[in-house]
C-alpha cells in the first residue's frame, strides 16, 4: 500500500441478522423471500395495545456472540426505545438497547498479512430490523416481513487505521457469525451490514478529527473503496481549510462516491428512553453455561491449529478457514497417509481452482472428501514408485496444465458417473501421451500434479 | 420549563404535524403548562434510591422461537392509506434510511 500524509480512524457498526425461526418480539416467520406483507402480525406493525415477548433464541445468540468475542455478559441489561419517524417502522421507534447493554467489552483477533492483531468490541447489543423500502416515481413501497427481525449489533472500537484492516475485520466476522451458526452472514442479502465511522488526522499522535458516518456499505468489495474515499474527501477539505461536518452519508458504488444523506441528522434526538413494555433483561448462569459449552472451535483457533499443530502456513491456514465448510472438507481429506501439507495443496490450489473453473460452490462440490484422498494417495504412491523429478522444463508446464485438467476431469465425471472407469482422459491428453513413451508421461503426470501449487 | 415557538416547530416538524391554521401561540402556552406539571415530578428528594423503569422487580419472560401465523396480507393493509399490489404505497421517501 502506498504510504498516505494522513492517519485514517475507522470505528465500525456491524449489523448482524438472526438466523432465528420468528421475529425478535412476535411470533412471526423470519423466511427469506415470503410473499409482501405476508409475515406480519399486529406486534411487528406497531397496532395500538400489542405487547412485545423476546425470542429466547436471540438471547441464547447474543450471547454465544459475546462469550465468543470475550465480552462480558451484562446479567442485566435493559431494552430502550429509539424514536424516529420512518415509513418502514410502523411504531415510530425501534426496539434497541442503549445505555445498558447485554455484552461489553470484547475483542476479535484478525490475522493480517499473517500477523494476528486485536481489535476492540465496544458492545453488542439487541435491536429489531425496520421493514424494505423501495423508491420509484410514484412513491415508496412499504414490505413489513424485516420489520422485528432480531439484529444484533456490535461496535467496534476506533481501532481500525486502514480499509484493509476494517475489512479484515469485517471478513473474520462474518466467519464467527457462520460458525457459531447464528446467520449466514451474506452482505448482498443484507445478514451482515456494516456502517463505519470515518475521521483523518495529520498524524497518530494528533487527537482524532470530527467523523462522518458511512451507511450501508453491503459489499465487501466496496468496503475498502468507500472507506478510502471518504477519508480523502475529509484530507482534501481539511487542506482547503474548509471544515468536516459530522453528518450521515452514503456510498454510491456506482459513481465510486459517498454523499451526504441530509434530512436524517436533524432527527438525531431520538429520544432514548427505557421500554415500558419490557422488563429488564435477566441473563441467568445456567443460560450462559449453556452458550459456554456450545461454542464451536472459533475461527481464529482454527487458523491458528492449522498453523501450529498442522504447521500449515498462514496463507494456506488462513484460504481454508475462510469456509466453514472447505475447512471441514479439508480435515476430512486429512488422514495418516495423506499430510496436512499435501491435502492443503491439492484443496487450496487444485479443488478450489476447479470449483471456480465450473463456477461452483464449495456446498456443491461433488467430489467426496474420500475419493479426494484416494486420489492423492494413488498419485503419491505412483510418484514415489517412478521417482520423479520435480523440476520441470517450460515444455512440460503446457503439458503439465493438460495433467491437471485432466484429473479433474477424471474427478467430476467419475463423480458425476458412477462407477465410470477407467479415467475419462481426454483427446488432447491422449494426443499428449502418444507424444512420448508411456513411462515418462506417467512419471511427468504424477510428478506435475504433485508439486502443483 | 419553558417551550418557546421555535421548538413547537421543530417538534412539529419531526413529527410530520402541519401547523398549518394552527394557534401556535396557544399550543406554545399549553405545552409549557404540560411540561410543569410533569416537572413537579422532580421536586421529591431521591438521592440514593437506583432509577426503575418498572414498578415490579421481575425478570422478562421469554418465548420459545417458535413461528405462528400472523395477518394476512389483506388483514395487514386493510387500514393502510395507499397499496400497490401488497405493498404499502407512501409518499417518496428519498433518503436511504431504515433503522439501526
Amino acid at each position: 500500500m502506498a504510504a498516505r500524509e494522513y492517519d485514517i480512524v475507522i470505528g465500525l457498526e456491524v449489523h448482524v441478522q438472526l438466523a432465528t425461526r420468528t421475529k425478535a418480539f412476535c411470533a412471526c416467520p423470519t423466511d427469506f423471500g415470503a410473499g409482501e406483507n405476508s409475515q406480519v402480525c399486529p406486534v411487528c406493525m406497531g397496532m395500538p395495545g400489542m405487547l412485545p415477548v423476546l425470542n429466547r433464541r436471540v438471547v441464547e445468540m447474543a450471547v454465544l456472540l459475546g462469550l465468543a468475542t470475550g465480552c462480558a455478559i451484562n446479567r442485566e441489561s435493559v431494552f430502550a426505545r429509539k424514536n424516529y419517524f420512518y415509513p418502514d417502522l410502523p411504531k415510530g421507534y425501534q426496539i434497541s438497547q442503549y445505555d445498558k447493554p447485554l455484552c461489553e467489552h470484547g475483542k476479535l483477533p484478525v490475522l493480517i498479512d499473517g500477523a494476528w492483531r486485536e481489535f476492540g468490541i465496544t458492545r453488542i447489543h439487541i435491536e429489531e430490523d425496520a421493514g424494505k423500502s423501495m423508491h420509484g416515481g410514484g412513491g415508496s413501497l412499504i414490505d413489513f416481513n424485516r420489520t422485528g427481525v432480531p439484529l444484533l449489533e456490535v461496535v467496534s472500537e476506533p481501532d481500525f487505521r486502514s480499509a484493509d484492516e476494517a475489512t479484515a475485520y469485517l471478513k473474520t466476522m462474518r466467519r464467527l457469525v457462520r460458525s457459531l451458526g447464528i446467520s449466514d452472514g451474506n452482505m448482498e442479502e443484507g445478514s451482515l451490514r456494516c456502517d463505519a465511522n470515518v475521521s483523518v488526522r495529520p498524524t497518530p499522535d494528533d487527537p482524532f478529527g470530527t467523523r462522518t458516518e458511512l451507511k450501508n456499505i453491503n459489499s465487501f468489495r466496496f468496503i475498502a473503496r468507500a472507506l478510502d474515499y471518504e477519508a480523502a474527501r475529509q484530507w482534501d477539505m481539511l487542506q482547503h481549510h474548509e471544515v468536516v461536518v459530522q453528518e450521515t452519508r452514503l456510498y454510491d458504488a456506482e459513481k465510486g462516491r459517498t454523499y451526504s444523506m441530509r434530512g436524517k441528522e436533524e432527527a438525531h434526538d431520538y429520544r432514548y428512553f427505557p421500554d415500558p413494555d419490557l422488563l429488564p433483561l435477566i441473563v441467568e448462569n445456567d443460560l450462559v453455561e449453556q452458550a459456554r459449552g456450545a461454542l464451536p472451535e472459533l475461527p481464529w483457533q482454527r487458523t491458528r491449529r492449522y498453523m501450529d499443530d498442522l504447521g500449515l502456513s498462514a496463507y494456506d491456514a488462513e484460504v481454508l478457514t475462510a469456509d466453514e465448510e472447505l475447512s471441514d472438507y479439508f480435515e476430512r481429506v486429512v488422514d495418516e497417509d495423506v499430510p496436512a501439507k499435501t491435502a492443503a495443496n491439492w484443496v487450496s490450489s487444485e479443488l478450489l481452482g476447479a470449483l471456480k473453473q465450473r463456477e461452483l460452490e464449495m456446498a456443491s462440490n461433488p467430489i467426496e472428501p474420500e475419493r479426494l484422498r484416494s486420489l492423492i494417495k494413488l498419485v503419491a504412491g505412483e510418484r514415489s514408485r517412478a521417482k520423479s523429478p520435480r523440476t520441470y522444463s517450460p515444455r512440460c508446464s503446457r503439458r503439465r496444465t493438460i495433467r491437471r485438467r485432466s484429473w479433474r476431469r477424471w474427478a467430476f465425471s467419475r463423480s458425476r458417473t458412477k462407477g465410470r472407469s477407467p479415467p475419462s482422459w481426454t483427446r488432447s491428453s491422449r494426443k499428449a501421451r502418444r507424444k512420448s513413451s508411456n513411462t515418462r508421461a506417467e512419471k511427468r503426470r504424477f510428478s506435475v500434479i504433485s508439486s502443483a501449487r | 420549563m419553558n417551550v418557546d415557538e421555535k421548538t413547537i416547530r421543530h417538534v412539529a416538524a419531526l413529527a410530520r404535524i402541519d401547523l398549518e391554521g394552527v394557534d401556535v401561540d396557544r399550543l406554545t402556552r399549553q405545552m409549557s403548562d404540560i411540561l410543569a406539571y410533569v416537572e413537579q415530578l422532580g421536586e421529591p428528594d431521591v438521592e440514593g434510591i437506583p432509577a426503575t423503569a418498572h414498578a415490579r422487580p421481575q425478570p422478562l419472560p421469554l418465548r420459545e422461537d417458535t413461528p405462528q401465523p400472523g395477518l394476512t396480507p389483506d388483514e395487514a393493509l386493510r387500514d393502510a392509506p395507499k397499496r400497490q399490489g401488497d405493498f404499502v404505497l407512501v409518499p417518496r421517501t428519498v433518503e436511504g434510511g431504515g433503522a439501526t
